[in-house]
């Protein structure tokens, strides 16, 4: 019964949430900050979501994320600039060597399946690696993955060092919020699922998990070509948050900061990595934006202030919670409205204690 | 004569220039208890890590049901370096998963308890059934095999029940006391429907009473799931009690078999285990 | 002949960089050797380094503004270690190396701050900016100096690690931390002697490195310090030998790489060398196995 109600909650909630989009969208000018914050907020919720999948479930740390997203998002940008547009675009490459173009969602689609082959082409080699090797040869071939698309030979489809541009993009808050909670929903089921379980059990102790006839290597493999999969969608709906991408942008500066949004929202917990992802989105762009510009109050001015000061807050914070909150926000709990009751019940226990 | 279910022959490990398991050769029938002591570090947990897949043995075979599981002879490196005996005899190299053996019908518990800690013990218990289920990545995702998924939760539950467990299916693992932690990690692995059951010293750190306990319960469960027990122990009561065959190792080679009277009565097992003095 | 006159150039600068990537990477191997963590911060350490050096020669002399960089990177490396590494001892690996990674976060984010976002300029030191004629190759003085004075300081290193007693501490901290612990080898001492060590000699390998460029900006530790890690995995992570030759063997081959017309690939060179590495020998070339007890 208990599970019936929690589902009825939980579609309660998305439609409010997307009645409060609807009302934002028409509220604000549509180059509003807080626009920008949700959308981004939600693309880094899945994309954050599918590397807790990996790192938090599954207990591999890999730190590939950025080059599946750069697959992702090279796949929609490739496969969708207009066939008319591509003369422009690749103006070093006569055109390119593609001369169709597919529709949007197609194109999206694309992105997390070239995202899932070079993940199933380099987990072959690479799961065999245990923790911190492996985290070292993920980030390896994210590199390789970066200077390969840059590649000048390559130029007639990637277009080389060379932006892409003019595929189609998204207006609404709506389309990458609809876009990631499907997603993010595929990836819930999954960890529910027998399989979720299987990848716990690896994440727990990969000894045991073996010896209750779980194969290690296939199963860290499905969970690190799912993770990919939803990582090069993110990738995907970023080129279309951005307008323009390049290879050059997905650095492992990026891998870095998913991780960080992971770890502040709990290792094992998708509603902490969502929730981490608007809170690290919205203070990295919009609350900690006052920072960088100089302020006097009355005759005083503000020592420190200047562009750059934000992000030296923001990272001291990071650092903060890194050290002193380890478990995160949620810890490996989930939100849910049962926990948030249950947490001010024993807030009033306590105090009843106390008094 | 009944069916040999086990069968281990010339299965040596050899560590580098350390040989743990030295020529071992033993077999296990149909509906015995058989089990295997010596003393600390003659090779026991090795024999056991050789016969489920964690490690390769370095020469011989293991045979299940009079199939082969398991073979291997020395290569690479340790084609020079090897020191053991029978070093021609296999020429085949079968190397399966430990999953793969747990498929095959041999499910095992470990010395120091390894449980999903993480986990529920009913999710615990459930991780088992997750290898005979019908079901895909896409199929469990979307709840296509709901029938299948239903069916593994209430065997999880069936089996609990009968283990006297199911009243902490919700604890998590890594909180239970340790006698019931020993008792899950059993129940798991008879989860995985074995037809052979590997013991790793499950009466360690129990008192007198919950090994008698112990005594019954793998009486208990070798006859209700039609089970052949083999078993590593240190309890010598429980060991004499129980089992119908003992294997006495030392030093890695095997030293003694026997009924467990023989075994008792053997002076080269009492020497291994007491020591001889120098002057005797 | 022909084929080493059209490279010397390329090999020359390959040998330079791999001495400088082997003072990096000693840094890398040492610290992983006693606390299985791989400090990402280490090549941030380098940057800040260089930073350091620009904005002292701004006011002082370099007789003072250099050794002011060793101490200063000194104090920010031991200074890394108590804050971010020591409180989390206890924790699991991945914790720390989290930490390490927002400790890279924050050394970035904070020389954009101070530098405004702007390339500084690298001073000119004298005598090994000083150009000079190698062969067929012009090249500056630093590429000789750095692989003589890497091989100098690592032979010192090995004195130091192999002779006295707090060496003695760091290999038997190496081998097992608990009991080397219980042994009663005040480890806490031993580990700061490891990021003093490291530091200082990322610090001498961050004068030679940008000697070699024109300017510094807060994302210039990042590549190097990776590539320093990935020759102390090449050589076998925990071994400085093995760093030092992986170093070495990186630094050529990148330039190699270069001098035949790829350099787009050059970077990524290095990583598939890694992964080559990782699968066919995981523990690098000099490196001790071990295995899980089950």
């Amino acid at each position: 019964m208990g599970k019936k109600r929690n589902m009825i909650l939980g579609a309660l909630l998305l439609l409010a949430a997307i009645l409060a989009i609807v009302i934002l969208e028409k509220q604000l000018p549509p180059t509003h900050i807080a626009l920008m914050v949700l959308k981004k907020g939600c693309i880094y919720s899945l994309v954050a979501v599918s590397m807790n999948l990996l790192n938090g479930f599954t207990g591999l740390f890999s730190l590939g994320q950025a080059g599946f997203m750069l697959v992702g998002a090279y796949a929609y940008a490739v496969l969708t600039i207009p066939v008319e547009a591509r003369g422009s675009v690749y103006m070093y490459f006569d055109g390119g060597i593609i001369n169709f173009s597919v529709p949007m969602l197609v194109g999206l689609l694309a992105s997390g399946l070239a995202a899932l082959l070079f993940a199933w082409l380099i987990g072959l080699p690479v799961l065999r690696l245990k923790s911190d090797y492996l985290a070292i040869a993920t980030l390896g071939f994210a590199e390789i993955i970066r200077a390969f698309f840059q590649w000048d030979k390559l130029g007639v489809i990637t277009n080389g060092s060379n932006m892409l541009r003019k595929y189609p993009t998204f207006n609404s808050t709506l389309f990458p919020f609809i876009a990631s909670a499907i997603c993010i929903g595929i990836i819930v089921l999954m960890i529910h699922s027998s399989y979720g379980r299987a990848f716990r059990a690896i994440r727990d102790d990969e000894v045991a998990a073996e010896a209750m006839g779980i194969n290690l290597a296939k199963h860290k493999r499905m969970s690190f070509c799912v993770s990919s999969f939803f990582a090069g969608i993110g990738g995907g709906l970023l080129a279309m948050y951005q307008g323009s991408i390049q290879a050059a942008a997905f650095k492992s500066a990026m891998t870095y900061e998913i991780l960080l949004i992971v770890v502040i929202g709990g290792l094992g917990s998708v509603t902490g990595s969502c929730i981490a992802s608007f809170l690290f989105i919205a203070s990295s762009e919009w609350w900690l934006r006052f920072l960088d510009s100089e302020m006097t109050i009355g005759s005083f001015k503000v020592p420190f202030l200047r562009a750059g000061f934000r992000k030296v807050v923001f990272s001291v914070i990071i650092m903060l919670i890194v050290l002193f909150a380890r478990k995160g926000i949620m810890g490996d709990h989930e939100f849910s409205i049962d926990g948030i009751c249950r947490f001010f019940r024993n807030l009033g226990k306590k105090k009843e204690v106390k008094s | 004569m009944s069916t040999n279910v086990l069968r281990v022959e010339d299965v040596t490990m050899q560590f580098g220039g350390v040989v743990a398991v030295d020529n071992l050769s033993l077999e296990v029938n149909e509906g015995e208890i058989v089990a295997l002591i010596g003393p600390n570090g003659a090779g026991k947990t090795t024999a056991f890590n050789c016969i489920t897949g964690v490690y390769e043995p370095t020469n011989g075979r293991v045979s299940f049901y009079g199939k082969e599981l398991v073979e291997s002879y020395p290569h690479g490196r340790m084609k020079k370096t090897y020191i053991g005996e029978n070093g021609g005899r296999y020429t085949k190299r079968v190397v399966p998963t430990p999953d793969k053996i747990t498929k095959a019908g041999i499910a095992r518990t470990f010395q120091n308890i390894r449980l999903f800690s993480s986990m529920t013990v009913f999710e615990n218990v459930l991780i088992a059934k997750h290898m005979r289920a019908k079901q895909n990545l896409l199929t469990a995702t979307f709840r296509l095999n709901h029938a299948e998924e239903k069916r593994m939760r209430e065997e999880t539950l069936e089996l609990l029940k009968m283990q006297h467990l199911d009243h902490l299916k919700d604890e998590i693992a890594g909180s239970l006391p340790y006698g019931i932690q020993r008792r899950l990690e059993i129940a798991r692995a008879l989860a995985t429907e074995p037809k052979l059951l590997l013991l790793d010293e499950p009466a360690a750190g129990m008192n007198p009473q919950e090994t008698q306990e112990l005594a019954d319960f793998i009486r208990q469960i070798r006859d209700e799931y039609k089970l052949t027990i083999f078993i590593i122990e240190h309890h010598m009561d429980l060991v004499m009690q129980i089992s119908d065959r003992l294997y006495v190792l030392d030093f890695g080679k095997l030293l003694a078999q026997g009924t467990p009277e023989e075994i008792q009565n053997d002076q080269r097992v009492i020497d291994a285990y007491l020591g001889v003095s120098e002057d005797a | 002949m022909d084929f080493i006159n059209k490279n010397l150039p390329y090999l020359l600068a390959g040998i330079s960089v791999g001495g400088q990537y082997a003072l990096i990477a000693i840094g890398y191997t040492m610290v992983y050797g006693i606390l299985r963590l791989i400090n990402f911060a280490h090549g941030d350490i380098f940057m800040v380094a260089a930073l350091v050096t620009v904005y002292a020669t701004t006011t002082m002399p370099l007789y003072v503004s250099i050794p002011l960089t060793l101490i200063v990177t000194v104090v920010l490396g031991l200074a890394v270690e108590r804050v971010a590494y020591k409180p989390l001892r206890n924790a699991p690996r991945m914790s720390v190396m989290i930490s390490a990674i927002g400790v890279s976060y924050l050394l970035q984010n904070l020389a954009l701050y101070v530098t405004g976002g702007l390339a500084q300029t690298y001073p000119a030191i004298p005598f090994i900016s000083d150009t000079i004629q190698i062969g067929s190759a012009t090249t500056k003085m630093v590429t000789v100096v750095t692989p003589i004075l890497t091989i100098i300081l690592v032979f010192a290193l090995m004195q130091l690690i192999n002779h006295t007693k707090i060496g003695m501490g760091m290999r038997a901290a190496a081998n097992d931390f608990e009991t080397s612990r219980l042994m009663g080898i005040k480890v806490d001492n031993v580990i700061s002697m490891t990021f003093l060590i490291g530091s200082l000699l990322a610090a001498i390998g961050s004068v030679l490195y940008f000697t070699n460029y024109a300017s510094v900006v807060p994302t210039s530790g990042a590549m190097p310090g990776l590539k320093a890690f990935v020759a102390a995995v090449f050589g076998g992570i925990g071994s400085i030998p093995g760093a030092v030759i992986g170093a070495f063997i990186i630094g050529i081959c990148e330039n190699i790489i270069k001098g035949l017309g790829w350099t787009t690939f050059s970077d990524a060179f290095t990583f598939a060398l890694l992964i080559v590495i990782l699968i066919v020998k995981p523990t690098g070339l000099f490196g001790e196995g071990a295995t899980d007890k089950v």
